[in-house]
C-alpha cells in the first residue's frame, strides 16, 4: 500500500478540505514546498497562493489561500488558511480604526443621553395621558 | 357601557403585537440553526491551532513568545463580546453582570482596566457605566467575518506586547442549548499552556524561515480565532435566547386576549340585559 497523509484545510470560518493524500504542495514563505508522507515535523507561514493536494488516484485538487500557517507532522498535514489578506500595515490601520471608534462613542455624549431624556420625558407625559383619562371618565 | 369599543381596539392593538413577536419568533428560530452551524464550523481550526500551540508550550525552542509568560498583574485587559439588538431577553444584562463582578474583583486586587466592546449594547451600557475604553467593534451582523475583529483585538494584543496590560480575558455568552446560555469569563492571555501528555516529547519543528515570525503568527491568529469563535457563539446564543423571549411575549399576548375577551363579552351582555330591562319597564310603565 501506498504511504499516504492526512490533510487537513480549515479556516477560522469553516472546515474546507479534509482527507487523504501521498503528496501535498503548499506555497510556503521560502518558496513552494511539496510534502511527502513522513516529512519531518515542520512549522512555516504561507503566502497567498494555492494549495494542492494529490490524491491516492493521482488526481489532483487545488485550494486558494490567502496566507495562513502550515503544520506538518509525519503523517498529518494541517493548512491553517487566513480569510482575510494579511499585512502589518494593514492590521495597524485596522487597529487604529477600532481605536477610532473607541473615541468616537466616548465622544458622543449627546446621542445616549437625548435617548435617555427622550425616554423619560415620554415616560412622563404617558403618565399625564393616564391620569387625564382617569379624569374624564369621572366626570 | 364600560367601555366596550376601547377593549376591542386594545384587543386588536395586543393582536397585531402578537403577529410581530410570532414573526420575530420564526425568524430567530431559523437563524439560529444556522448560527448553531456555524458555530461548530469554527471549532476544526480552533482544535488544531491549540494542538500546536500546546506542543509549542511544552517544546523548548530558542525563542519563548511573550503569550506564554506569566507575569504579575498590574493592569487587565477585557474583551466584552454583546449583541447589536436588542429583545433577546437578559441575556447581556446576565453577561454584564459577570464582567462587571470580574471587574470589581481586579479593581479590588489594585488592577486598573481596560475594555475593548463587540456589539452596541456593550458600548452603550459601559460607556454610561464608564471606564477605559480602548477599541470597539459594531455591526457584525450575522455573519460575522474575522476581518472586522482583527484590528480591535489588535489594540489589546498590542497592548500585552507593550506591557500596558498583563492580562487579557474574554467575556461573551455559551450557548449550552436552545434554553439556556450561560455567560463565561475565560483567559486568553498568557496562553495557559496545557500539559497534553500524548504530545510529552521531546521533538521540535523545523521553523521556516524562523522559529520567532512563525511562532508570532500562530499566536495572533490564535487568540484571533477564540476571539471569533466567542463572537460567532455570541451570535448563536441571541437568536436562541431572542427566539425564547419572543414565544414567551407571544404566549403572554394570548392570554391577555383572553383575559380582555372575557371582560369584552361581560361587559357586552352587560349592556344587552340592561338595555332589555329598559325596554321590559319601559313596556310595562304604558
Amino acid at each position: 500500500m501506498a504511504m499516504t497523509l492526512h490533510v487537513e484545510i480549515v479556516s477560522a470560518e469553516a472546515e474546507i478540505y479534509s482527507g487523504t493524500a501521498t503528496m501535498v504542495f503548499a506555497p510556503a514563505e521560502m518558496g513552494e514546498v511539496g510534502i511527502a508522507p513522513r516529512h519531518t515535523p515542520l512549522l512555516t507561514r504561507l503566502k497567498p497562493g494555492e494549495v494542492r493536494v494529490q490524491a491516492q488516484g493521482g488526481e489532483e485538487q487545488s485550494f486558494f489561500v490567502s496566507g495562513g500557517m502550515l503544520e506538518v507532522q509525519p503523517h498529518v498535514v494541517t493548512v491553517l488558511a487566513d480569510t482575510a489578506i494579511r499585512a502589518n500595515d494593514l492590521d495597524e490601520a485596522q487597529a487604529l480604526e477600532a481605536k477610532e471608534r473607541a473615541e468616537k462613542l466616548l465622544a458622543d455624549k449627546s446621542a445616549d443621553i437625548d435617548y435617555a431624556k427622550a425616554q423619560a420625558e415620554l415616560a412622563e407625559s404617558m403618565a399625564q395621558l393616564a391620569a387625564i383619562r382617569k379624569l374624564r371618565e369621572k366626570r | 357601557m364600560a367601555g366596550a369599543k376601547e377593549i376591542r381596539t386594545k384587543i386588536a392593538s395586543i393582536k397585531n403585537t402578537q403577529k410581530i413577536t410570532k414573526a420575530m419568533e420564526m425568524v430567530a428560530a431559523s437563524k439560529m440553526r444556522r448560527a448553531q452551524d456555524r458555530m461548530l464550523a469554527t471549532r476544526p481550526y480552533a482544535e488544531k491551532i491549540q494542538n500546536v500551540i500546546s506542543h509549542l508550550a511544552q517544546s523548548h525552542p530558542e525563542y519563548h513568545h511573550p503569550y506564554l509568560i506569566e507575569r504579575p498583574a498590574k493592569r487587565v485587559g477585557l474583551i466584552i463580546v454583546s449583541t447589536d439588538r436588542g429583545l433577546c431577553g437578559g441575556l447581556n444584562i446576565n453577561m454584564f453582570k459577570t464582567a462587571i463582578n470580574a471587574m470589581k474583583e481586579w479593581s479590588e486586587a489594585g488592577q486598573e482596566i481596560d475594555l475593548t466592546l463587540i456589539g452596541t449594547k456593550a458600548n452603550t451600557f459601559f460607556k454610561r457605566l464608564g471606564g477605559n475604553i480602548t477599541s470597539t467593534a459594531t455591526h457584525l451582523g450575522d455573519k460575522p467575518s474575522i476581518i472586522e475583529l482583527i484590528g480591535t483585538i489588535k489594540v489589546m494584543l498590542d497592548a500585552y506586547e507593550a506591557g500596558n496590560i498583563d492580562r487579557l480575558y474574554l467575556v461573551h455568552n455559551r450557548f449550552v442549548n436552545t434554553m439556556t446560555q450561560s455567560p463565561e469569563l475565560t483567559q486568553l492571555l498568557p496562553v495557559s499552556g496545557e500539559v497534553d501528555e500524548q504530545l510529552k516529547t521531546h521533538w521540535d519543528y523545523i521553523y521556516e524561515p524562523d522559529s520567532q515570525p512563525v511562532t508570532d503568527a500562530l499566536m495572533i491568529r490564535y487568540i484571533e480565532s477564540l476571539v471569533y469563535q466567542g463572537v460567532v457563539e455570541n451570535i448563536a446564543c441571541e437568536q436562541a435566547a431572542r427566539m425564547v423571549a419572543m414565544k414567551s411575549a407571544t404566549d403572554n399576548a394570548s392570554d391577555m386576549i383572553d383575559e380582555l375577551q372575557l371582560i369584552y363579552n361581560k361587559a357586552r351582555q352587560a349592556a344587552i340585559t340592561q338595555e332589555i330591562s329598559e325596554i321590559v319597564s319601559g313596556a310595562a310603565a304604558v
